[in-house]
């Protein structure tokens, strides 16, 4: 797939405070491609995908979606800080479901997934509840459909979570650790979706996991990080079979032992400064 | 006086103290709301302005507030009724510890749905109003329960203004008839009654809210 990147990073800087977390960070993905990204605790992968979304900054260099500027605008030939309205244009080739799902315990299950089609993207009603109703079909949750997300278990606000940035028609869809929360037997039903959205060709998934046998089945390409960098990235069958890096086979035996133990432990932050 | 008569005089008055309770707690609710988004505005001047009055209000006595709408705004060309500037004065008064209520709980709603609703490109105004606004009402109710408690019991202060609430009524009927041990404890009563009902209000609003937030999952 050599065509143009739809979303690129150039030399970013990001850093809180004192804490650099990216430095000249590069990084590429292509129309259509599946990719984890997996890396120690602390690592900067949550942040990646952050700044993709629009809710983390950057400090210096610049990131590209569909060739266009995410964080800058080109005013007057000069290259200035994007302003709210150029966010907003921005933010509408990107979804994200977090980790703790995020649903508006508010709205219904219905509502949650129609309101921002309905007063967003100003689609009509009766159309977003449609568009609504086949996504809930395709994540298992027609029957949910006017409960409040706190009548649902982890696994099944998860799947709507899903519905509802799938319903904004986003070209990338970021996941952050979407199975993390979950109790063992919810992680399945949630990885089943995603397995379903990763047919789909134009879409472009990043999923930041630790669920190896996912990847192994659904990614085209795996971005092991580590302080900020990324130190090895290839096909699944490279990374779990053959990893070039010790701290990527470090990792790996980490997760894996971690999925062995019955309690999983707290991922340790791995900073040795 | 008999106390049938003492009843119906004091009752006069509490009609009053009822009133302007009422609709000083309805127009402190606006000023809680109206200050507490405007402290967080993205706008400069209007952050400074509610700000302002925050602080104002919250720094100088009820009283001087008082005398301030009825004494001295009259010399500036601005005549109050004791009605109006006792209404206003409790309202802005109410308002200014409410507009803090509402600021910390908007505040205190979970990062998550603020960022969620960033992802789905909400407007900020759909956000506040819809998202954080719903969930955070609940956190609300408690501290506006106690402010609206007070805010009756501050009601007394209104007739150092010659407003004829329950408080003006007790004293004027004390000072003719001195019986002065039943009239207290008819007053007392009457105001005990008043914040029993109000914290039944309070309360019941906020079982509605909590319901309509989704806290419970109950639809
Ligand atoms: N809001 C923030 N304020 C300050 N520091 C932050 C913030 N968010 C992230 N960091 C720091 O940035 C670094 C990278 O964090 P990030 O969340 O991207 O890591 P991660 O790879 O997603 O880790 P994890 O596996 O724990 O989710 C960490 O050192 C973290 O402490
Ligand atoms: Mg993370």
């Amino acid at each position: 797939m050599k065509q143009k990147p739809i979303a690129r990073f150039e030399k970013v800087l990001k850093k809180f405070g004192d804490n650099v977390v990216l430095n000249e960070f590069d990084f590429e993905v292509y129309p259509g491609e599946k990719v984890v990204l997996m890396g120690p605790s602390g690592s900067g992968k949550t942040t990646v995908l952050r700044i993709l979304m629009t809710l983390e900054d950057i400090q210096d260099g610049v990131v590209y979606i569909e060739e266009e500027l995410l964080w800058h605008e080109q005013k007057h030939g000069k290259r200035v800080a994007a302003s709210n309205a150029h966010l907003r244009k921005m933010r509408k080739k990107v979804g994200m479901v977090f980790q703790l799902f995020n649903l508006f315990p508010n709205m219904s299950v219905l509502r949650n997934i129609t309101e921002a089609p309905i007063h967003v993207l100003k689609i009509p009603r009766k159309e977003a509840i449609k568009r609504a109703e086949d996504l809930l079909e395709m994540v298992g949750m027609t029957a949910q459909k006017n409960m409040h997300p706190a009548q649902l278990s982890g696994g099944q606000q998860q799947r709507v979570a899903i519905a509802r940035a799938l319903a904004m028609r986003p070209k990338i869809i970021l996941f952050d650790e979407p199975t993390s929360a979950l109790d063992p037997e919810m992680v399945g039903s949630v990885l089943d979706v995603m397995r379903k959205l990763a047919d789909e060709h134009d879409l472009t998934m990043l999923v930041v996991t630790h669920e190896m046998g996912f990847a192994q089945d659904v990614a085209d390409r795996v971005c092991m990080f580590d302080h900020g960098r990324i130190i090895e990235a290839g096909t699944p069958q490279e990374i779990f079979t053959t990893p070039k890096e010790e701290r990527t086979r470090q990792f790996l035996n980490s997760v894996i032992n971690r999925e062995d133990t019955v309690t999983a432990p707290t991922v340790q932050p791995d900073r040795d400064k | 006086m008999t106390y049938t008569q003492m009843i119906l005089v004091l009752l006069n008055g509490f009609k009053v103290t009822v009133w302007v309770t009422l609709i000083s707690t309805v127009m402190g609710g606006i000023f809680s709301f109206a200050f507490g988004i405007g402290k967080m505005s993205r706008f400069w001047p209007v952050r400074i302005i509610s700000d302002g009055y925050i602080e104002i209000f919250r720094g100088t006595s009820l009283l001087v507030q008082l005398f301030w709408l009825f004494y001295a705004l009259p010399l500036l060309g601005v005549s109050l009724s004791p009605m109006s500037a006792g209404i206003w004065a409790l309202s802005l008064n109410i308002g200014a510890y409410g507009a803090e209520v509402v600021r910390g709980a908007i505040l205190a709603v979970d990062t998550g749905q603020y960022e969620a609703a960033k992802a789905l490109n909400f407007t900020p105004s759909r956000t506040l109003w819809k998202v954080l606004i719903p969930q955070a009402v609940v956190e609300m109710m408690p501290p506006f329960g106690n402010l609206v408690v007070q805010n009756m019991k501050d009601s007394a202060l209104v007739s150092l203004i010659t407003l004829s609430d329950l408080t003006f009524k007790a004293q004027t009927i004390r000072n003719e008839t001195l019986q002065t041990v039943p009239i207290y404890v008819i007053t007392l009563l009457l105001y005990f009654l008043l914040a029993l009902v109000l914290t039944g209000i309070m309360k019941w609003l906020e079982r509605i809210l909590t319901t309509a937030s989704g806290r419970e999952g109950v639809r």
